[in-house]
């Protein structure tokens, strides 16, 4: 094994580009586990930490460019008002001590169905920036995830920034876990209004083979919420269409039994998510009708 | 590979480092500094917490090439970061280089009987006095990383609320004390920092 | 026998009181080794160093059965680093096996591996990375055999046996060979009590399997000495009994094994049997260096044994009026691939199945499988944890069924002091059953909505789900839930039970000082707290010294069974007894000519002075023992127990009961299946408070055991493999502190006048209630049966 310690973003790439089979290694709350349990032995470990671009963030007009390895803590702590449903999803990471290394770069690279930072990111809506020595391109997040534990990048890639829509509404984000702290998700849901497009999006995490949106319980919300004049009226959304959005999003998983839980479960559970994190943010809607950090 | 990095205020080195080994590897093996546990080695259990540039993280998770340059602060220099805390350097650190155990003990230290006496008259951090003054204490294992992740807590929020601590601490596990000493613990140390000042 | 007519046992407190001793018994003093823990200087087995010392590592089976057609360790032997590869072939003696109990257990795989993770080969190498990527080289050749599994598999007529012929001192009783051992207990005539019920539960009741997960893993250094021995600094929970199996594996008479405790990182049980201690040895006396050897968690997961998963049918009957008829109850415990502590499992399991209530007829058979399973052996509580989840529930089942409040019912079967056991012992101390119960129904209520907040919404972390954020208050329903349990304390069914303690009192420096020498595995229990209070009580001194333990002091037994403060402590109190004997025979010799009450009065030694009971001081220690020191080492027993009748299980089979009683109060969101536990109060007897800090942490720290079987923990093994899949802490939770809920704990102290101090062991009763009360608080909130632990959100939303 070689530790390759990159002091420049460049030199990382350069790097990257020398040896394709590197692996990264940031936070190293996943690569060190596999090291540590023999499950890995790459060839190359690729230090990020001295790469400081990759620790910066940027709130724009639109996006929050967030470096891959900005923390889950800096992200609960100092973004929760620009990135609500990211900064709920951060605070279910782990515990303290891993929030405090991990970052979003991690959970894309490693592009576990159960990361807990893709069903925000799914739900704000994301373009993730990859960068190899060939030049650089934006990865929308609906075609980042390619498979379980699979992503879009090329083998002499690195994730650079994330680029997440500033919150537009209120957003939510709930994780069912086995126990109440320091628990991988059995199944987690995102949910981000966005009363500027009068849309809403939403992201499952660890009830398919890749996070996915619930398209079709996306689309039923939109036109019922605009038929309804919901928007304008800022009325209770009524429980038909509650229970309709939540049976869709269920119908929007193809999850699997496994040591955590059944598949039976996971379906069950993202309904129930579905169903109260749509209550909670258009509660927080009909309250102020703007942005509301999340209430947790 | 070598590593430099400071250790409780000490600069160190470590040499013919595995390029898979971690810092907690690094400082219990070759650097005599045992006192960060090795009980998961996964993340899943916070005995192995150390201050990494001032920052609770898992030393299982670091990989030992990842701290070049920077600087750790283990349980065995928490008495002595307390203390520059409490005197006033930023942050506590260990400015004068004389926090913990030195290398040169460190590397002394081998495997001996026990003796369960010693130890007395030695300068602890307050949450390290409330540990014992609580009861916190059974076998100890989980105590080191408990006790580095419960003083940042105060060090930031010198009157938590009992959901507080919970938080501050729920990534650590202990399996002897169901936690409720180690809470009282922490209000203890709380308290007394609060009379203090 | 009728118990009073027992032989006074040594050990009953004498007519000396010793008192006014500073921190003494009775007084919360802190614990000896708390510095040391709280600096992180305190030495484990994990943190073992020795110039030139190389890293053993372990290669274990991949398959649960299978025999070994070849095993080819060439290439792994020629990797640069490596000292040593070894395999059954390597090993040095006759004795081949080790074992608790039965020596059953292959020290490497010969030939075959019974189960999913058994040690086949060894390795030593310079760095614990060589090590590893030596015994990745090593190449086995399993052959696949069918799987036993569980008692149908084990039973079948085909089933393979685990180990054909065995000869064990229960292969003469068993039914069949792949039962470890049976045990039933029959009083009165429960069929015919039946007929008289006007009501009549039944049950089957599923527990799961669960892990001790102490937190510092398997670990330890053996030392190679020049005499051809060796030095093994270890965390045990019994050195002698490691010792036993040690030795002869080693070809070693056991003075050349010389053993010293190392600190212990908890045991829980899991540390009774031999894990890396025998491996460790074989690779030192092999390479001639010393060896260091640390699991990680997914080894620890199968370096040792973990609690019996069992299945429970049960049937109780009532009168109208709330009176328990009969009970009849069979108990399948699953041992897994070798024996460990099952005999024992099963002895408690049968003869504590019936729970601490009067019921008269009684028909009961507990057995104990070997399967393909992992082993599984002692586990706070053993066997005794299992049965009080099942007859907990059936208490609850019969109440609901009569209509009268669980409590209630329970307090109208509850057993007294004097009651008779189903074993025919009657329970000649204390035994506040129903007083246990009434404090923990007496505690005010916790508050409701705790969650919420002045004007900032719901705090998620006081709700089910915590920081997950699943629930703001939607869903949630609060259940409240009652248990009560029995468990036996010390080494039962006719274990000559013993420990032994060497206190040696001397002057240094004009000061009186006492020295503590046991074998007594500290564990994180306390017990050299302890210890040094015994000292300073029985001794008058302050100063108390605890010598490291080690093998060069007789036994102590094992640090489980709720035994070490009755045992070792008693021991301690014994032995300072007599020490202080000889000082006043001392005395005696020098002054007693000078004043008439060395002969006459009561002496006492206080304050490092010899007084007579008036007050009168009639010597300074100093001046009496001068140069002199007196130095015992003396073994004590606690009063002697029955084997159980194989047929009918009747026999005094243990010495001390002991009782606690938990009320448990959860919120479970029934939408989403959450559970988070709200209150857990628990009242329990503990005979004398020999220091109330560290009983208090006892009860917590087994409550939350208790807790974590009911909503989170098990070892999960796929029936079709018998593989375990999820040996990590990733997948095996268990309770953080956002989990655990304010414990409030009521201790009674009702003295067992058979006890060292009236003393009561503590450690385990409390993980027996702790679970069925939260199961009845959660069956409470959502009104389901559930019949199995831990529950999981899918029983509490019908999505398994």
């Amino acid at each position: 094994m070689d530790f390759l310690r990159p002091a420049s973003w460049e030199e990382a790439l350069a790097a990257k580009a020398e040896h394709p089979t590197a692996v990264p290694i940031a936070g190293g709350t996943d690569v060190m586990v596999e090291i540590n349990f023999d499950h890995r032995r790459p060839e190359y470990l690729l230090d990020l930490n001295r790469v400081e671009l990759l620790r910066d963030w940027e709130a724009g007009e639109e996006n929050v460019r967030l470096g891959a390895s900005v923390t889950y803590t800096q992200i609960m702590e100092q973004l929760r008002a620009e990135l609500p449903g990211l900064a709920l999803a951060s605070h279910t990471v782990a515990s303290p001590q891993i929030r405090n290394r991990g970052g979003v770069g991690g959970n894309l690279g490693t592009a576990s169905p159960a990361g807990d930072a893709h069903p925000a990111l799914l739900a704000a809506g994301a373009e993730v920036e990859v960068e190899s020595v060939r030049g650089s391109r934006f990865i929308p997040i609906d075609e980042f995830y390619t498979g379980v534990k699979r992503n879009a990048l090329q083998p002499d890639e690195l994730i650079k920034t994330v680029h997440i829509k500033k919150a537009d509404g209120p957003q939510q984000y709930s994780k069912v876990g086995t126990r109440n702290a320091m628990v991988i998700a059995v199944c987690a849901f995102g949910l981000a209004l966005h009363p500027e497009t009068r849309t809403v999006r939403t992201g499952i995490g660890s009830a398919a083979p890749t996070p996915v949106r619930a398209k079709e319980a996306e689309e039923f919300l939109n036109a019922a919420l605009e038929e309804g004049g919901f928007w304008d009226n800022g009325k209770i959304i009524t429980p038909s269409i509650a229970k309709q959005f939540a049976d869709l999003a269920s119908a929007a998983c193809n999850p699997i039994d496994d040591v955590r839980g059944t598949a039976r479960y996971r379906r069950h559970a993202v309904g129930i998510m579905a169903r109260r994190t749509l209550g909670w943010t258009w509660e927080q809607y009909r309250s102020t009708g703007a942005t509301l950090e999340g209430a947790a | 590979m070598r590593v430099n990095f400071t250790v409780n205020g000490r600069p160190q080195e470590a040499d013919d480092v595995w390029e898979g080994e971690s810092l907690l590897y690094v400082l219990r093996e070759r650097m005599g500094l045992p006192g960060s546990k090795n009980a998961c080695e996964q993340g899943e259990c916070g005995s192995c917490t150390v201050r990494l540039d001032g920052v609770p993280v898992c030393s299982c998770l670091v990989a030992a090439g990842q701290v070049e340059g920077r600087e750790v602060v283990t349980v065995e220099g928490l008495a002595e970061y307390a203390q520059q805390r409490a005197e006033g350097h930023q942050g506590g650190g260990c400015a004068t280089g004389a926090c913990g155990t030195s290398l040169d003990q460190a590397k002394r230290w081998e495997a001996r009987p026990a003796d369960s006496q010693t130890g007395e008259g030695v300068e602890l951090a307050p949450i390290q006095k409330a540990f014992i003054d609580a009861g916190a204490v059974q076998c100890g294992f989980c105590t080191p990383g408990l006790l580095v992740a419960a003083d940042e807590l105060l060090e930031r929020n010198a009157d938590p609320s009992d959901q507080d601590i919970r938080e501050a601490l729920s990534g650590n596990l202990c399996r002897c004390t169901g936690y409720e000493k180690i809470l009282d613990a922490v209000r203890l140390a709380a308290a007394r920092q609060g009379e203090a000042v | 026998m009728a118990p009073n007519t027992r032989t006074t046992p040594a050990g009953t407190p004498t007519n000396v009181t010793q008192k006014h001793a500073r921190g003494g018994i009775g007084e919360s003093t802190l614990r000896p080794d708390g510095t040391l823990k709280v600096t992180g200087e305190f030495a484990y087995s994990s943190d073992m160093w020795h110039e030139d010392m190389l890293w053993g590592h372990t290669l274990r089976s991949t398959v649960a059965h299978a025999e070994i057609a070849s095993i080819d360790i060439s290439e792994a032997l020629a990797t640069a680093g490596v000292y040593a590869v070894l395999t059954y072939d390597d090993l040095p003696a006759k004795m081949k096996n080790y074992g608790l109990e039965i020596q059953d257990t292959p020290v490497l795989a010969n030939g075959r591996v019974r189960h999913h993770g058994e040690p086949v080969a060894l390795v030593a190498a310079d760095h614990p990375e060589t090590a590893r990527r030596a015994a990745a080289k090593i190449k086995i050749d399993y052959r696949e055999l069918p799987l036993v599994t569980d008692e149908a598999s084990a039973l079948a007529e085909d089933a393979p046996l685990l180990h054909p012929g065995r000869d064990d001192h229960h292969s003469g009783h068993v039914p069949h060979p792949n039962i470890v051992h049976r045990q039933p207990i029959i009083r009165g005539d429960a069929a015919e009590a039946a007929k008289k019920a006007d009501v009549i539960v039944t049950g089957e009741y599923v527990f799961g399997m669960q892990d001790q997960a102490f937190l510092g893993p398997e670990s330890g250094l053996a030392v190679p000495s020049e005499d051809g021995g060796v030095d093994l600094y270890v965390a045990t929970q019994w050195l002698h009994s490691d010792l036993r199996q040690i030795a002869p594996v080693l070809g070693l008479p056991e003075e050349k094994v010389r053993m010293t405790l190392s600190g212990v990182g908890g045991a829980f049980g899991g540390r009774e049997d031999i894990s890396m201690q025998i491996h460790a040895c074989l690779l030192a006396l092999r390479t001639g260096k010393p060896v260091k050897m640390v699991y990680n968690r997914f080894e620890s997961f199968f370096g040792h044994v973990h609690r019996h998963p069992a299945k429970l049918r049960y049937e109780h009957g009532a009168t109208k009026d709330g009176k328990i008829t009969h009970m009849k109850c069979r108990i399948v415990l699953d041992g897994g691939a070798y024996a460990s502590a099952s005999p024992a499992v099963v002895g408690n399991a049968s003869s504590l199945s019936v729970g601490p209530y009067v019921i008269d007829n009684v028909d009961i058979e507990a057995v104990a499988l070997y399967t393909n399973n992992p082993p599984c052996g002692a586990m706070r509580g053993f066997g005794a944890v299992q049965a009080c989840f099942a007859y907990e529930a059936q208490m609850d089942k019969l109440a609901a069924k009569l209509g009268m409040d669980p409590v209630e019912f329970r307090r109208l079967n509850a057993m007294e002091q004097g009651a008779i056991m189903p074993t025919g012992q009657v329970v000649d101390s204390p035994a506040p059953v129903a007083e246990l119960l009434r404090r923990v129904k007496a505690r005010p209520m916790p508050p409701e909505r705790q969650w919420e907040t002045a004007g900032e919404g719901a705090d998620v972390r006081a709700l089910p789900g915590g920081l997950s954020n699943t629930t703001h208050g939607e869903g949630v329903v609060r259940g409240v839930g009652y248990a009560v349990g029995i468990k036996n304390v010390g080494f039962s069914e006719g274990f000559d039970d013993y420990s032994t303690a060497r206190v040696r009192l001397e002057v240094i420096n004009g000061e009186p000082v006492a020295m503590v020498h046991t074998a007594m595995a500290e564990v994180g229990q306390g017990g050299v707290t302890v210890h040094a209070q015994i000292a300073r009580t029985e001794l008058g001194v302050t100063q108390v010294t605890i010598h490291p333990a080690d093998t060069q002091v007789g036994s102590a037994g094992s640090t489980s069974a709720s035994r070490q403060t009755y045992m070792t402590g008693g021991a301690v109190k014994n032995t300072c007894e007599a020490v202080r004997e000889k000082v006043l025979e001392i005395g005696r010799r020098k002054y007693g000519s000078y004043h008439p009450a060395w002969a006459t009065a009561e002496l006492l030694l206080e304050s490092g002075k010899v007084v007579t009971d008036g007050g009168e001081v009639l010597a300074d220690l100093g001046e009496l023992l001068e140069d002199e020191s007196v130095d015992l080492e003396l073994e004590f027993r606690h009063r002697p127990t029955q084997a159980f009748d194989l047929v009918t299980g009747q026999g005094d089979g243990h010495v001390q009961y002991t009782f606690a009683a938990h009320r448990a109060v959860v919120e479970v969101d029934t939408e989403l299946g959450l559970v988070k536990v709200i209150e857990l109060a628990c009242a329990q007897d503990v005979g004398k408070a020999l220091n109330m800090l560290s009983v208090v942490g006892q009860i917590q720290g087994g409550t939350t055991q208790g807790l974590g079987v009911a909503v989170m923990e098990e070892i999960i093994v796929d029936p079709k493999t018998a593989k375990v899949r999820n040996p990590s802490f990733t997948d095996y939770l268990i309770p953080t502190i956002l989990d655990t809920p304010t414990m409030p704990v009521d201790v009674l102290e009702l003295a067992d006048p058979n006890a060292p101090y009236g003393l009561r062991g503590l450690g385990e009763a409390p993980t027996l209630s702790s679970t069925p009360a939260v199961l009845a608080a959660i069956r409470n909130a959502t009104g389901l049966e559930l019949n199995k632990t831990p529950v999981r959100p899918e029983h509490l939303t019908g999505t398994l």
